[in-house]
């Protein structure tokens, strides 16, 4: 996968279908390296259904079909010699429902690389270095780390979702995806993923999905609004809020959609 | 609540143990049934029992769970699979003594295995085989998709999840089904009958290896069966000590189930 490249994510003409049902429609979206994309548009335009597109989650279901292309830093990741183990690496997700694994904190975070070494005998230190890295990253690791050997979904559930980022770091993501992260969160929990959002952001190219605005306008740099399938308009977030060029745009951030 | 469920059975076991009394002792489990089976004790039928439940729970259970595993994991939803999954709901219903019929006719006759302990295994496993898919199918099924999800995004093979995530958190509902599977075949009786139990058959007593694959064996199900209505005479407490060893039985592996669990349990790291 190429270095350098301004985009990380590259769609061109993208189709999905669900059986006979169109999802997204030639979606064209372009994803700039190292900032916050956020995504928005009401329920059921196929925010969640784009998002799951870019590291082929959508094929463990028999039924989808898609057509098009999509480029994860240059790379057709439909092209036959893709690993999909390595692009579920590179491009790491954070689902709407936080779903830390049953097992201990510690063991959700090295779970993904006990997964791609079976064989390989971890030193234990090596790997607590890992574990502590990873939850300094994400702010957790003066609150859990006298708990790392507790059941991960005891934990509170702002602190489930922000281990379900630190679970994406070890395997060095290059994209987090993440679906409505905040949905199940109160508000202050909120506050405090968005600001661990803005600290991943340069290090790592973040998309967020969210129905929530202000969200979008407090957290991302570009914004893209979707509708029926449809990715409508995207552009930097201060013009979409302000100068929405497509009416249909400016409809829904006024509200006028439910 | 709790009281109305134990209660009928605090008082069947309890019936059936006080009634069994008498006779029961160490004896009454390591000797062979005597004097036209009027007394001495159970052990042919007991080891025969152990050996049809263990072997056909030998066959059923790998062949049952990776069935499971393939039409929950791994299948498509196409005619093929739904054909396979209606055909294990029905032949969960299908009633034994259907199953006895075919056994006879496929593994006695036609596969020329004669009446054995194996034709009877093999008849309990093919009884046993569809309500083992199906509940361990469910069991998988209980396992969230989120879980599942969880896994491929870190880039977990279809295997790997199966392997890490899958089975450890249905294991109880899968063991809980076989556990029910083995009282099942522990009871029947029609099954056996045609195929490698026999009424009377003295063996050495106290060898756990008595019987080989190719002998026919007494059973419990089938003894209770025999001494309860087909031989006069028979001391009151002889049918009760039975049902008690072969409820024992069964309560045994229960425990056993159980114990494998907190095993399981305590080997993860939480
Ligand atoms: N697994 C699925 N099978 C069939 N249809 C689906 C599936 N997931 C989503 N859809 C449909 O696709 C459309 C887009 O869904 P989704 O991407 O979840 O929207 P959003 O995340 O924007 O709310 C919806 O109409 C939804 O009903
Ligand atoms: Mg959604």
């Amino acid at each position: 996968m190429s270095a350098g490249a301004v985009h990380s994510i590259e769609t061109k003409n993208l189709n999905l279908w669900y059986g006979d049902f169109q999802a997204l429609r030639n979606v064209n979206f372009r994803v700039r390296r190292g900032e916050i994309t956020a995504l928005i548009g009401p329920s059921g335009c196929g925010k969640t259904t784009l998002l799951r597109c870019f590291n082929r989650i959508n094929e463990r279901y028999g039924y989808v079909r898609t057509s098009g292309e999509i480029k994860i830093l240059g790379q057709n990741i439909y092209a036959p010699d893709v690993s999909l183990i390595e692009l579920r690496k590179t491009v790491g997700m954070v689902f709407q429902r936080p779903n830390p694994l049953p097992i201990s904190v510690y063991e959700n975070i090295v779970f993904g690389l006990r997964i791609h070494s079976p064989l390989f005998k971890w030193r234990k230190s090596v790997l607590d270095d890992i574990v502590e890295k990873a939850l300094r990253d994400v702010f957790l690791w003066d609150e859990l780390k006298d708990r790392l050997h507790v059941r991960a979904t005891t934990l509170q559930l702002d602190q489930q979702q922000k281990l379900c980022i630190a679970r994406l770091l070890p395997l060095k993501p290059e994209i987090i995806l993440m679906d409505e992260p905040c949905s199940a969160l109160d508000s202050e929990a909120t506050l405090a993923v968005e600001e661990l959002m803005l600290t991943l952001a340069g290090r790592y190219t973040v998309v967020i999905v969210t129905h929530n605005m202000a969200q979008a306008r407090r957290v991302s740099h570009e914004c893209a609004f979707m509708l029926m399938g449809e990715l409508i308009e995207h552009t930097r977030t201060e013009d979409l809020f302000l100068t929405p060029k497509d009416p249909r745009t400016a409809d829904y951030i006024e509200g006028r959609y439910g | 609540m709790t009281l109305l469920l134990v209660a009928p059975l605090v008082l069947i076991v309890g019936y059936i143990f006080y009634q069994a009394l008498p006779i029961l002792s160490l004896d009454f489990i390591f000797t062979n049934p005597k004097d036209g089976m009027r007394s001495g004790g159970i052990w042919s039928p007991l080891l025969g029992t152990c050996y049809l439940v263990l072997l056909s729970l030998a066959i059923s259970t790998p062949i049952g769970v990776l069935a499971a595993v393939f039409l929950n994991e791994y299948a498509k939803d196409n005619w093929f699979t739904r054909m396979v999954n209606l055909a294990v709901v029905n032949l969960a219903g299908v009633p034994s003594i259907v199953h006895a019929l075919f056994g006879l006719g496929a593994f006695v006759l036609f596969a020329g295995l004669g009446k054995s302990i194996l034709a009877a295994s093999l008849t309990l496993a093919i009884m046993t085989l569809p309500v083992i898919i199906a509940s361990t199918k469910q069991a998988l099924a209980a396992v969230p998709m989120a879980f599942r999800e969880a896994c491929w995004n870190v880039g977990a093979t279809r295997w790997q999840t199966i392997r890490h995530v899958v089975l450890p958190n249905s294991i109880n509902g899968i063991l809980t089904g076989l556990i029910l599977e083995v009282a099942h075949a522990a009871g029947e009786t029609a099954p056996i009958m045609f195929t490698g139990a026999v009424f009377y058959k003295a063996i050495q007593e106290g060898d756990l290896f008595a019987y080989g694959p190719f002998d026919q064996c007494m059973a419990l199900s089938m003894h209770l069966f025999t001494i309860s209505t087909q031989v006069p005479g028979v001391p009151h407490a002889l049918p009760f000590g039975t049902a008690i060893v072969l409820l024992g039985t069964v309560l045994m592996v229960n425990a056993l189930s159980i114990i494998v669990r907190t095993r399981l349990r305590a080997r993860k790291k939480w």
